[in-house]
Protein backbone atom coordinates (compact mmCIF):
# COMPACT_ATOMS: atom_id res chain seq x y z
CA UNK A 1 0.00 0.00 0.00
CA UNK A 2 1.83 3.66 -1.15
CA UNK A 3 1.33 6.06 0.86
CA UNK A 4 1.75 10.00 -0.34
CA UNK A 5 4.96 11.51 0.00
CA UNK A 6 5.12 13.20 3.17
CA UNK A 7 5.91 16.56 1.96
CA UNK A 8 4.53 16.42 -1.17
CA UNK A 9 4.94 19.27 -3.46
CA UNK A 10 1.32 19.77 -3.39
CA UNK A 11 1.76 21.29 0.17
CA UNK A 12 5.03 23.25 -0.31
CA UNK A 13 3.43 25.62 -3.11
CA UNK A 14 0.20 26.91 -1.19
CA UNK A 15 -0.31 30.39 -1.98
CA UNK A 16 -0.53 30.99 1.70
CA UNK A 17 2.78 29.68 2.39
CA UNK A 18 4.50 26.97 4.32
CA UNK A 19 3.17 26.76 7.61
CA UNK A 20 5.69 26.09 10.20
CA UNK A 21 6.57 27.17 13.98
CA UNK A 22 8.95 29.67 12.63
CA UNK A 23 6.43 31.55 10.65
CA UNK A 24 3.82 31.32 13.86
CA UNK A 25 6.72 33.02 15.58
CA UNK A 26 7.29 35.25 13.22
CA UNK A 27 3.48 36.17 12.74
CA UNK A 28 3.30 36.46 16.55
CA UNK A 29 5.64 39.59 16.76
CA UNK A 30 4.47 41.12 13.50
CA UNK A 31 0.78 41.01 14.43
CA UNK A 32 -0.67 38.24 12.34
CA UNK A 33 -0.92 40.49 8.79
CA UNK A 34 1.21 37.94 6.87
CA UNK A 35 -1.35 35.41 6.69
CA UNK A 36 -3.57 34.87 3.41
CA UNK A 37 -6.51 32.47 2.57
CA UNK A 38 -5.24 29.11 2.47
CA UNK A 39 -7.49 27.89 -0.68
CA UNK A 40 -8.34 29.91 -3.81
CA UNK A 41 -12.75 30.60 -3.99
CA UNK A 42 -12.82 29.74 -7.62
CA UNK A 43 -15.03 30.44 -10.21
CA UNK A 44 -16.80 27.45 -12.80
CA UNK A 45 -14.82 27.09 -15.97
CA UNK A 46 -17.01 25.43 -18.67
CA UNK A 47 -15.56 21.90 -18.86
CA UNK A 48 -13.61 19.78 -16.10
CA UNK A 49 -12.11 16.56 -16.62
CA UNK A 50 -13.28 15.57 -12.93
CA UNK A 51 -16.27 17.32 -11.37
CA UNK A 52 -16.66 16.27 -7.87
CA UNK A 53 -20.17 17.38 -6.29
CA UNK A 54 -19.59 17.80 -2.02
CA UNK A 55 -16.90 19.91 -0.65
CA UNK A 56 -17.24 17.71 2.73
CA UNK A 57 -14.06 15.25 3.65
CA UNK A 58 -14.16 12.73 1.10
CA UNK A 59 -14.89 15.02 -1.59
CA UNK A 60 -11.91 17.24 -1.09
CA UNK A 61 -9.83 14.22 0.15
CA UNK A 62 -10.60 12.80 -3.52
CA UNK A 63 -9.73 16.06 -5.46
CA UNK A 64 -6.51 15.99 -3.21
CA UNK A 65 -5.33 12.60 -4.01
CA UNK A 66 -6.53 12.85 -7.58
CA UNK A 67 -3.78 15.76 -7.88
CA UNK A 68 -1.33 14.14 -5.31
CA UNK A 69 -1.35 10.37 -6.56
CA UNK A 70 -2.54 10.59 -10.40
CA UNK A 71 -1.41 13.89 -11.52
CA UNK A 72 -5.01 14.63 -12.19
CA UNK A 73 -5.43 18.55 -11.50
CA UNK A 74 -8.65 19.52 -14.02
CA UNK A 75 -10.89 18.87 -11.08
CA UNK A 76 -13.49 20.61 -9.44
CA UNK A 77 -15.02 20.38 -6.32
CA UNK A 78 -18.43 21.62 -6.38
CA UNK A 79 -20.69 22.88 -2.89
CA UNK A 80 -24.03 23.53 -2.15
CA UNK A 81 -22.91 25.83 0.60
CA UNK A 82 -19.21 26.93 2.31
CA UNK A 83 -16.89 23.73 2.76
CA UNK A 84 -17.23 21.16 4.98
CA UNK A 85 -20.23 22.26 6.99
CA UNK A 86 -22.25 18.69 6.06
CA UNK A 87 -21.35 15.52 8.02
CA UNK A 88 -16.97 16.30 8.13
CA UNK A 89 -18.51 19.30 10.60
CA UNK A 90 -21.36 16.32 12.51
CA UNK A 91 -19.59 13.62 13.67
CA UNK A 92 -17.42 12.86 17.00
CA UNK A 93 -14.28 12.85 15.24
CA UNK A 94 -13.05 8.91 16.23
CA UNK A 95 -10.61 7.08 14.50
CA UNK A 96 -10.05 3.58 14.39
CA UNK A 97 -9.41 0.31 12.69
CA UNK A 98 -11.51 -2.42 15.15
CA UNK A 99 -13.62 -4.32 12.90
CA UNK A 100 -14.41 -7.46 12.57
CA UNK A 101 -14.40 -7.95 8.58
CA UNK A 102 -10.83 -8.91 7.22
CA UNK A 103 -11.74 -6.80 4.40
CA UNK A 104 -13.09 -3.25 6.30
CA UNK A 105 -10.59 -4.25 8.87
CA UNK A 106 -7.67 -3.87 5.72
CA UNK A 107 -10.14 -0.87 4.38
CA UNK A 108 -9.95 1.25 7.62
CA UNK A 109 -6.42 0.47 8.62
CA UNK A 110 -5.38 1.60 5.41
CA UNK A 111 -7.69 4.66 6.45
CA UNK A 112 -5.80 4.57 9.98
CA UNK A 113 -1.54 4.31 8.87
CA UNK A 114 -2.79 8.00 6.16
CA UNK A 115 -3.74 9.76 9.24
CA UNK A 116 -0.90 8.77 10.75
CA UNK A 117 0.74 10.80 8.36
CA UNK A 118 -1.74 13.05 7.18
CA UNK A 119 0.03 16.01 8.71
CA UNK A 120 2.96 16.16 6.80
CA UNK A 121 1.50 15.36 3.85
CA UNK A 122 -0.93 18.25 3.90
CA UNK A 123 1.71 20.53 6.51
CA UNK A 124 -1.74 21.49 8.36
CA UNK A 125 -2.59 21.10 12.23
CA UNK A 126 -5.46 18.63 11.98
CA UNK A 127 -4.60 17.65 15.56
CA UNK A 128 -4.64 13.76 15.31
CA UNK A 129 -4.28 12.32 18.60
CA UNK A 130 -4.02 9.02 19.18
CA UNK A 131 -4.95 8.45 22.63
CA UNK A 132 -6.37 4.73 22.26
CA UNK A 133 -10.04 3.63 21.92
CA UNK A 134 -10.94 1.20 24.13
CA UNK A 135 -14.60 -1.19 24.34
CA UNK A 136 -15.92 -2.15 27.04
CA UNK A 137 -17.38 -5.94 26.89
CA UNK A 138 -19.88 -6.50 29.96
CA UNK A 139 -20.41 -10.45 29.80
CA UNK A 140 -18.45 -13.65 28.81
CA UNK A 141 -20.15 -13.97 25.60
CA UNK A 142 -19.09 -10.32 24.64
CA UNK A 143 -15.32 -11.42 25.89
CA UNK A 144 -15.12 -14.02 23.74
CA UNK A 145 -16.69 -11.81 20.33
CA UNK A 146 -13.98 -8.96 21.31
CA UNK A 147 -11.39 -12.25 22.07
CA UNK A 148 -12.62 -13.46 18.50
CA UNK A 149 -12.42 -9.48 17.23
CA UNK A 150 -9.10 -9.02 18.77
CA UNK A 151 -7.63 -11.90 16.82
CA UNK A 152 -8.99 -10.89 13.40
CA UNK A 153 -7.19 -7.94 13.78
CA UNK A 154 -3.94 -9.05 14.89
CA UNK A 155 -3.68 -11.52 12.31
CA UNK A 156 -3.94 -8.64 9.58
CA UNK A 157 -1.41 -6.83 11.38
CA UNK A 158 -3.36 -4.52 13.28
CA UNK A 159 -2.47 -3.72 16.75
CA UNK A 160 -5.30 -5.08 18.98
CA UNK A 161 -5.10 -5.88 22.88
CA UNK A 162 -7.41 -6.84 25.45
CA UNK A 163 -7.37 -5.43 28.73
CA UNK A 164 -8.67 -6.34 32.19
CA UNK A 165 -10.46 -5.33 34.21
CA UNK A 166 -7.44 -3.85 36.38
CA UNK A 167 -6.86 -2.01 33.58
CA UNK A 168 -10.00 -0.24 32.55
CA UNK A 169 -10.28 1.08 35.93
CA UNK A 170 -6.56 2.57 35.65
CA UNK A 171 -7.53 4.03 32.11
CA UNK A 172 -10.90 5.43 33.19
CA UNK A 173 -11.48 5.89 36.70
CA UNK A 174 -14.62 7.46 35.77
CA UNK A 175 -16.02 4.92 34.93
CA UNK A 176 -18.78 2.49 37.13
CA UNK A 177 -17.04 -0.70 36.24
CA UNK A 178 -19.63 -2.38 39.04
CA UNK A 179 -22.81 -1.83 37.82
CA UNK A 180 -25.24 -4.45 38.89
CA UNK A 181 -26.43 -5.43 35.65
CA UNK A 182 -23.96 -4.62 33.30
CA UNK A 183 -20.95 -4.83 35.05
CA UNK A 184 -18.00 -4.43 32.71
CA UNK A 185 -15.40 -7.57 32.68
CA UNK A 186 -12.32 -6.18 30.48
CA UNK A 187 -11.94 -4.23 27.21
CA UNK A 188 -10.24 -4.46 24.05
CA UNK A 189 -8.17 -1.34 23.62
CA UNK A 190 -6.78 -0.38 20.43
CA UNK A 191 -3.99 1.98 21.46
CA UNK A 192 -3.43 3.57 17.80
CA UNK A 193 -7.09 4.86 17.99
CA UNK A 194 -8.12 8.29 18.38
CA UNK A 195 -9.62 11.72 17.38
CA UNK A 196 -9.06 14.31 15.20
CA UNK A 197 -10.23 17.98 15.00
CA UNK A 198 -12.68 17.45 12.52
CA UNK A 199 -13.06 21.07 10.77
CA UNK A 200 -8.90 20.72 10.30
CA UNK A 201 -9.44 17.84 7.66
CA UNK A 202 -11.95 19.13 5.18
CA UNK A 203 -9.47 22.43 5.92
CA UNK A 204 -6.32 21.00 5.31
CA UNK A 205 -7.52 18.95 2.56
CA UNK A 206 -8.76 22.54 0.96
CA UNK A 207 -5.56 24.34 0.81
CA UNK A 208 -3.67 21.09 -0.33
CA UNK A 209 -6.08 20.49 -3.22
CA UNK A 210 -6.73 24.14 -3.86
CA UNK A 211 -2.51 24.39 -4.22
CA UNK A 212 -2.42 21.86 -6.39
CA UNK A 213 -4.69 23.17 -8.87
CA UNK A 214 -8.19 21.94 -7.97
CA UNK A 215 -11.01 24.63 -7.79
CA UNK A 216 -12.71 24.41 -5.02
CA UNK A 217 -16.13 26.53 -6.48
CA UNK A 218 -18.42 27.24 -3.18
CA UNK A 219 -22.45 28.03 -3.46
CA UNK A 220 -23.03 26.09 -6.17
CA UNK A 221 -25.80 23.72 -5.67
CA UNK A 222 -26.19 21.15 -8.37
CA UNK A 223 -29.58 20.74 -9.64
CA UNK A 224 -29.17 18.10 -12.16
CA UNK A 225 -26.89 15.58 -13.78
CA UNK A 226 -27.29 15.98 -17.41
CA UNK A 227 -26.06 12.91 -19.44
CA UNK A 228 -25.26 12.31 -23.25
CA UNK A 229 -26.52 9.13 -24.53
CA UNK A 230 -24.93 6.48 -22.05
CA UNK A 231 -22.80 8.58 -20.34
CA UNK A 232 -22.74 11.36 -17.76
CA UNK A 233 -22.07 14.54 -19.65
CA UNK A 234 -21.89 17.35 -16.49
CA UNK A 235 -23.84 18.31 -13.96
CA UNK A 236 -26.14 21.42 -14.21
CA UNK A 237 -25.58 24.03 -11.26
CA UNK A 238 -27.58 26.88 -9.76
CA UNK A 239 -24.88 28.82 -11.59
CA UNK A 240 -24.83 27.37 -14.62
CA UNK A 241 -23.82 23.88 -16.60
CA UNK A 242 -21.10 22.44 -16.05
CA UNK A 243 -19.45 19.76 -18.68
CA UNK A 244 -17.05 16.81 -17.10
CA UNK A 245 -16.02 13.63 -18.36
CA UNK A 246 -16.23 12.40 -14.67
CA UNK A 247 -18.84 13.04 -11.91
CA UNK A 248 -18.06 11.89 -8.49
CA UNK A 249 -20.96 11.97 -6.09
CA UNK A 250 -19.32 12.74 -2.31
CA UNK A 251 -22.68 13.72 -0.59
CA UNK A 252 -23.42 11.17 1.50
CA UNK A 253 -26.61 11.58 3.69
CA UNK A 254 -28.05 12.92 0.21
CA UNK A 255 -26.07 10.66 -2.39
CA UNK A 256 -29.96 9.28 -3.04
CA UNK A 257 -31.38 12.95 -4.06
CA UNK A 258 -28.22 12.92 -6.44
CA UNK A 259 -28.31 9.46 -7.35
CA UNK A 260 -31.82 10.15 -8.66
CA UNK A 261 -31.27 13.12 -10.52
CA UNK A 262 -28.97 10.42 -12.63
CA UNK A 263 -31.53 8.19 -12.49
CA UNK A 264 -29.93 5.50 -10.55
CA UNK A 265 -31.65 4.18 -7.38
CA UNK A 266 -29.54 2.70 -4.69
CA UNK A 267 -29.67 0.38 -1.36
CA UNK A 268 -29.59 3.40 0.80
CA UNK A 269 -31.71 4.90 3.43
CA UNK A 270 -31.21 8.03 4.96
CA UNK A 271 -31.17 8.70 9.01
CA UNK A 272 -30.41 11.05 11.40
CA UNK A 273 -27.38 10.24 13.72
CA UNK A 274 -27.28 12.72 17.09
CA UNK A 275 -24.05 14.35 18.51
CA UNK A 276 -23.86 15.72 21.81
CA UNK A 277 -21.00 18.36 23.99
CA UNK A 278 -21.14 18.65 27.46
CA UNK A 279 -19.69 21.85 29.01
CA UNK A 280 -16.22 21.97 29.49
CA UNK A 281 -14.18 20.33 32.37
CA UNK A 282 -10.42 19.40 33.41
CA UNK A 283 -9.35 16.26 31.78
CA UNK A 284 -11.28 13.23 33.59
CA UNK A 285 -11.06 11.10 29.95
CA UNK A 286 -7.87 10.51 27.47
CA UNK A 287 -9.64 7.29 25.49
CA UNK A 288 -12.27 6.91 23.53
CA UNK A 289 -14.74 4.83 25.21
CA UNK A 290 -17.24 3.17 24.00
CA UNK A 291 -20.19 1.26 25.72
CA UNK A 292 -20.47 -3.05 25.13
CA UNK A 293 -24.15 -2.75 27.36
CA UNK A 294 -25.77 -0.10 24.61
CA UNK A 295 -24.34 1.60 21.79
CA UNK A 296 -22.99 4.72 23.50
CA UNK A 297 -19.34 5.98 22.48
CA UNK A 298 -17.65 9.30 24.61
CA UNK A 299 -14.13 11.18 24.20
CA UNK A 300 -13.24 14.27 25.77
CA UNK A 301 -12.23 17.25 23.23
CA UNK A 302 -9.34 19.23 23.61
CA UNK A 303 -11.36 21.98 24.82
CA UNK A 304 -12.47 20.07 27.83
CA UNK A 305 -16.20 19.20 26.24
CA UNK A 306 -17.11 15.47 26.64
CA UNK A 307 -18.58 14.55 23.24
CA UNK A 308 -20.67 11.76 23.06
CA UNK A 309 -23.36 10.13 20.74
CA UNK A 310 -25.45 7.27 20.09
CA UNK A 311 -27.57 5.06 17.60
CA UNK A 312 -29.35 6.57 15.01
CA UNK A 313 -32.97 7.63 15.72
CA UNK A 314 -34.20 5.21 13.52
CA UNK A 315 -36.50 6.23 10.74
CA UNK A 316 -35.89 7.65 7.29
CA UNK A 317 -34.58 12.10 7.45
CA UNK A 318 -33.33 14.47 5.95
CA UNK A 319 -33.74 17.09 8.73
CA UNK A 320 -30.43 17.67 10.34
CA UNK A 321 -31.59 17.79 13.84
CA UNK A 322 -32.66 14.69 16.55
CA UNK A 323 -35.56 13.53 18.34
CA UNK A 324 -35.63 13.50 22.14
CA UNK A 325 -36.39 9.49 22.51
CA UNK A 326 -32.53 9.00 21.03
CA UNK A 327 -31.14 11.86 22.86
CA UNK A 328 -32.86 10.10 26.54
CA UNK A 329 -31.36 6.95 25.30
CA UNK A 330 -27.74 8.46 25.20
CA UNK A 331 -28.31 10.28 28.25
CA UNK A 332 -28.90 6.91 30.62
CA UNK A 333 -26.25 5.16 29.19
CA UNK A 334 -23.84 8.10 29.70
CA UNK A 335 -25.10 8.01 33.55
CA UNK A 336 -24.86 4.24 33.67
CA UNK A 337 -21.36 3.78 32.62
CA UNK A 338 -19.95 7.49 34.00
CA UNK A 339 -22.38 8.30 37.07
CA UNK A 340 -20.12 11.33 37.66
CA UNK A 341 -21.31 12.62 34.26
CA UNK A 342 -24.32 13.01 35.34
CA UNK A 343 -23.64 16.80 36.95
CA UNK A 344 -22.30 17.76 33.71
CA UNK A 345 -24.77 19.97 31.49
CA UNK A 346 -25.23 19.53 27.85
CA UNK A 347 -23.89 22.69 26.01
CA UNK A 348 -24.40 20.98 22.54
CA UNK A 349 -26.69 19.26 20.55
CA UNK A 350 -26.96 18.34 16.79
CA UNK A 351 -27.67 15.78 13.95
CA UNK A 352 -26.37 14.91 10.98
CA UNK A 353 -27.96 13.08 8.25
CA UNK A 354 -26.56 9.25 7.44
CA UNK A 355 -26.33 7.18 3.86
CA UNK A 356 -27.39 4.17 5.68
CA UNK A 357 -27.14 1.41 3.51
CA UNK A 358 -28.28 -2.17 3.65
CA UNK A 359 -25.24 -3.99 4.67
CA UNK A 360 -23.72 -0.98 7.05
CA UNK A 361 -20.72 -1.05 4.92
CA UNK A 362 -20.18 1.87 2.33
CA UNK A 363 -20.17 2.18 -1.41
CA UNK A 364 -16.99 3.04 -3.58
CA UNK A 365 -17.79 2.11 -6.96
CA UNK A 366 -18.98 3.01 -10.67
CA UNK A 367 -22.51 3.19 -11.24
CA UNK A 368 -24.98 1.89 -13.78
CA UNK A 369 -24.34 5.35 -15.37
CA UNK A 370 -21.05 5.44 -16.99
CA UNK A 371 -19.15 8.22 -15.90
CA UNK A 372 -20.69 8.57 -12.63
CA UNK A 373 -18.57 7.70 -9.91
CA UNK A 374 -20.71 7.09 -6.12
CA UNK A 375 -18.11 7.92 -2.92
CA UNK A 376 -21.31 6.92 -0.16
CA UNK A 377 -23.31 4.86 1.91
CA UNK A 378 -20.90 5.89 5.02
CA UNK A 379 -23.87 5.14 7.63
CA UNK A 380 -21.97 6.51 10.55
CA UNK A 381 -17.95 5.94 10.12
CA UNK A 382 -17.96 7.78 7.17
CA UNK A 383 -15.26 10.53 9.31
CA UNK A 384 -12.50 7.73 10.03
CA UNK A 385 -12.23 6.60 6.58
CA UNK A 386 -11.87 10.26 4.82
CA UNK A 387 -8.10 9.63 4.11
CA UNK A 388 -8.78 6.29 2.27
CA UNK A 389 -12.26 7.19 1.38
CA UNK A 390 -10.43 9.80 -1.02
CA UNK A 391 -7.52 7.95 -1.76
CA UNK A 392 -9.68 5.01 -3.12
CA UNK A 393 -12.01 6.97 -5.33
CA UNK A 394 -8.86 8.93 -6.23
CA UNK A 395 -7.76 5.00 -7.50
CA UNK A 396 -11.18 4.87 -9.15
CA UNK A 397 -11.62 7.50 -11.13
CA UNK A 398 -8.41 7.82 -12.36
CA UNK A 399 -7.66 4.05 -13.24
CA UNK A 400 -11.18 2.44 -13.87
CA UNK A 401 -10.43 0.26 -11.52
CA UNK A 402 -10.86 -0.41 -7.88
CA UNK A 403 -7.93 -0.10 -5.44
CA UNK A 404 -7.29 -3.55 -3.77
CA UNK A 405 -8.73 -2.07 -0.40
CA UNK A 406 -11.62 -0.63 -2.06
CA UNK A 407 -12.59 -3.66 -4.40
CA UNK A 408 -15.39 -5.15 -1.80
CA UNK A 409 -16.91 -2.09 -1.71
CA UNK A 410 -18.78 -1.98 -4.94
CA UNK A 411 -22.42 -1.42 -5.48
CA UNK A 412 -22.65 -4.86 -7.46
CA UNK A 413 -22.02 -6.85 -4.56
CA UNK A 414 -25.94 -6.67 -2.97
CA UNK A 415 -27.07 -8.24 -6.36
CA UNK A 416 -24.41 -10.80 -6.83
CA UNK A 417 -25.14 -11.72 -2.96
CA UNK A 418 -22.03 -10.82 -1.30
CA UNK A 419 -22.54 -7.86 0.86
CA UNK A 420 -20.31 -6.88 3.65
CA UNK A 421 -22.55 -7.27 6.48
CA UNK A 422 -20.35 -5.98 9.43
CA UNK A 423 -23.05 -5.69 11.59
CA UNK A 424 -25.19 -9.02 10.55
CA UNK A 425 -28.44 -8.03 10.48
CA UNK A 426 -29.54 -7.85 7.10
CA UNK A 427 -31.01 -5.72 4.72
CA UNK A 428 -32.63 -3.44 7.39
CA UNK A 429 -30.47 -0.12 7.64
CA UNK A 430 -32.51 1.04 10.72
CA UNK A 431 -31.30 -1.73 12.17
CA UNK A 432 -27.64 -1.43 11.07
CA UNK B 1 -40.38 13.79 18.32
CA UNK B 2 -43.27 11.94 16.29
CA UNK B 3 -46.60 12.10 17.56
CA UNK B 4 -48.52 9.54 15.60
CA UNK B 5 -52.66 8.63 15.49
CA UNK B 6 -53.18 5.18 15.44
CA UNK B 7 -56.53 4.75 14.09
CA UNK B 8 -57.37 2.45 16.94
CA UNK B 9 -55.57 3.95 19.92
CA UNK B 10 -55.22 7.79 19.40
CA UNK B 11 -52.43 9.88 19.28
CA UNK B 12 -49.44 8.24 20.47
CA UNK B 13 -45.59 9.36 21.24
CA UNK B 14 -43.12 7.94 18.86
CA UNK B 15 -41.52 5.56 21.82
CA UNK B 16 -44.34 3.23 21.58
CA UNK B 17 -44.27 2.35 17.75
CA UNK B 18 -41.52 0.75 15.64
CA UNK B 19 -40.33 1.38 12.16
CA UNK B 20 -40.62 -1.00 9.74
CA UNK B 21 -39.46 1.14 6.72
CA UNK B 22 -40.26 1.75 3.18
CA UNK B 23 -44.31 0.62 2.56
CA UNK B 24 -43.88 1.77 -0.76
CA UNK B 25 -41.79 -1.63 -2.11
CA UNK B 26 -43.39 -4.02 -3.84
CA UNK B 27 -42.19 -7.78 -4.05
CA UNK B 28 -42.00 -9.21 -7.37
CA UNK B 29 -44.08 -12.22 -9.03
CA UNK B 30 -41.93 -15.45 -8.06
CA UNK B 31 -41.19 -15.73 -11.57
CA UNK B 32 -39.68 -12.06 -12.06
CA UNK B 33 -36.03 -11.76 -12.73
CA UNK B 34 -33.50 -11.79 -10.49
CA UNK B 35 -32.58 -7.82 -10.94
CA UNK B 36 -36.54 -7.04 -9.93
CA UNK B 37 -35.58 -8.92 -6.38
CA UNK B 38 -32.45 -6.88 -6.32
CA UNK B 39 -34.67 -4.07 -6.23
CA UNK B 40 -36.94 -5.03 -3.94
CA UNK B 41 -34.93 -6.13 -1.48
CA UNK B 42 -31.78 -3.49 -1.44
CA UNK B 43 -33.32 -0.46 -3.30
CA UNK B 44 -34.96 2.09 -2.08
CA UNK B 45 -36.58 5.67 -3.28
CA UNK B 46 -35.24 7.50 -0.35
CA UNK B 47 -37.27 10.22 -0.79
CA UNK B 48 -36.36 13.72 0.56
CA UNK B 49 -40.35 14.60 0.65
CA UNK B 50 -43.50 12.55 1.29
CA UNK B 51 -42.80 9.29 2.46
CA UNK B 52 -44.76 6.08 2.21
CA UNK B 53 -43.96 3.85 5.47
CA UNK B 54 -44.46 1.08 8.15
CA UNK B 55 -44.89 1.82 11.61
CA UNK B 56 -45.63 -1.34 13.85
CA UNK B 57 -47.79 -0.34 17.20
CA UNK B 58 -45.42 -2.42 19.06
CA UNK B 59 -46.10 -0.48 22.70
CA UNK B 60 -50.17 -0.79 21.93
CA UNK B 61 -52.71 -2.25 19.63
CA UNK B 62 -49.78 -4.20 17.93
CA UNK B 63 -51.29 -3.40 14.62
CA UNK B 64 -49.30 -2.73 11.23
CA UNK B 65 -49.80 1.23 10.21
CA UNK B 66 -49.23 2.73 7.15
CA UNK B 67 -47.95 6.39 7.53
CA UNK B 68 -47.33 9.25 5.06
CA UNK B 69 -44.91 11.29 6.75
CA UNK B 70 -42.56 14.29 5.61
CA UNK B 71 -39.23 13.02 5.90
CA UNK B 72 -37.78 16.74 6.27
CA UNK B 73 -40.10 18.43 8.20
CA UNK B 74 -41.52 15.04 9.95
CA UNK B 75 -44.90 15.99 9.39
CA UNK B 76 -47.60 13.20 9.50
CA UNK B 77 -50.28 13.25 6.75
CA UNK B 78 -52.02 10.09 6.94
CA UNK B 79 -51.99 7.31 9.54
CA UNK B 80 -54.30 4.05 8.04
CA UNK B 81 -54.37 0.56 8.54
CA UNK B 82 -51.88 -1.65 6.90
CA UNK B 83 -54.77 -3.10 4.12
CA UNK B 84 -56.03 0.16 3.45
CA UNK B 85 -55.10 2.31 0.96
CA UNK B 86 -53.99 5.98 2.27
CA UNK B 87 -54.98 9.15 1.19
CA UNK B 88 -52.14 9.34 -1.12
CA UNK B 89 -49.67 11.89 -1.31
CA UNK B 90 -49.07 14.44 -4.71
CA UNK B 91 -46.32 13.04 -5.27
CA UNK B 92 -44.74 16.05 -7.36
CA UNK B 93 -44.83 17.82 -4.29
CA UNK B 94 -41.69 17.97 -2.22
Amino acid sequence: MSRPHPSHPAARRSPSGRYSLWRLLREGVRGQRGWSPAWRKATPRERYRVVIVGAGGHGLATAFYLASEHGITDVAVVEKGPIGLGNVARNTAIIRSNYLDPENIRFYEFSLKLWEGLERTLNFNAMVSQRGTLNLFHTEAQRDLFTRRANQMRLLGVDAEEVSRATVRRLVPLADLDNGRYPVLGGLLQRRGGTVRHDAVAWGYARAASAAGVDIIEHCEVTGIRREGARVAGVETVRGFIAADTVCLAVAGHSSVLAAMAGVRLPIETHVLQAFVSEAVKPVLDVVLTYGAGHFYISQSDKGGLVFGGHIDGYNSYAQRGALPMAEEVAAAAVTLLPGVARLRVLRQWGGVMDMTMDGSPIISKTPLPGLILNGGWCYGGFKAIPAGGFTTAHLIARGTPHPVAAHLGLERFAAGRTVDERGVGPFPYLQ
Amino acid sequence: MLRITCPWCGERDEIEFRYRGDASQRRPEDAAAMEAFNAYVYERDNLCGWHTEWWLHVGGCRKLLKVIRHTLTHEIRSVSGAAEAPSRAPQAER
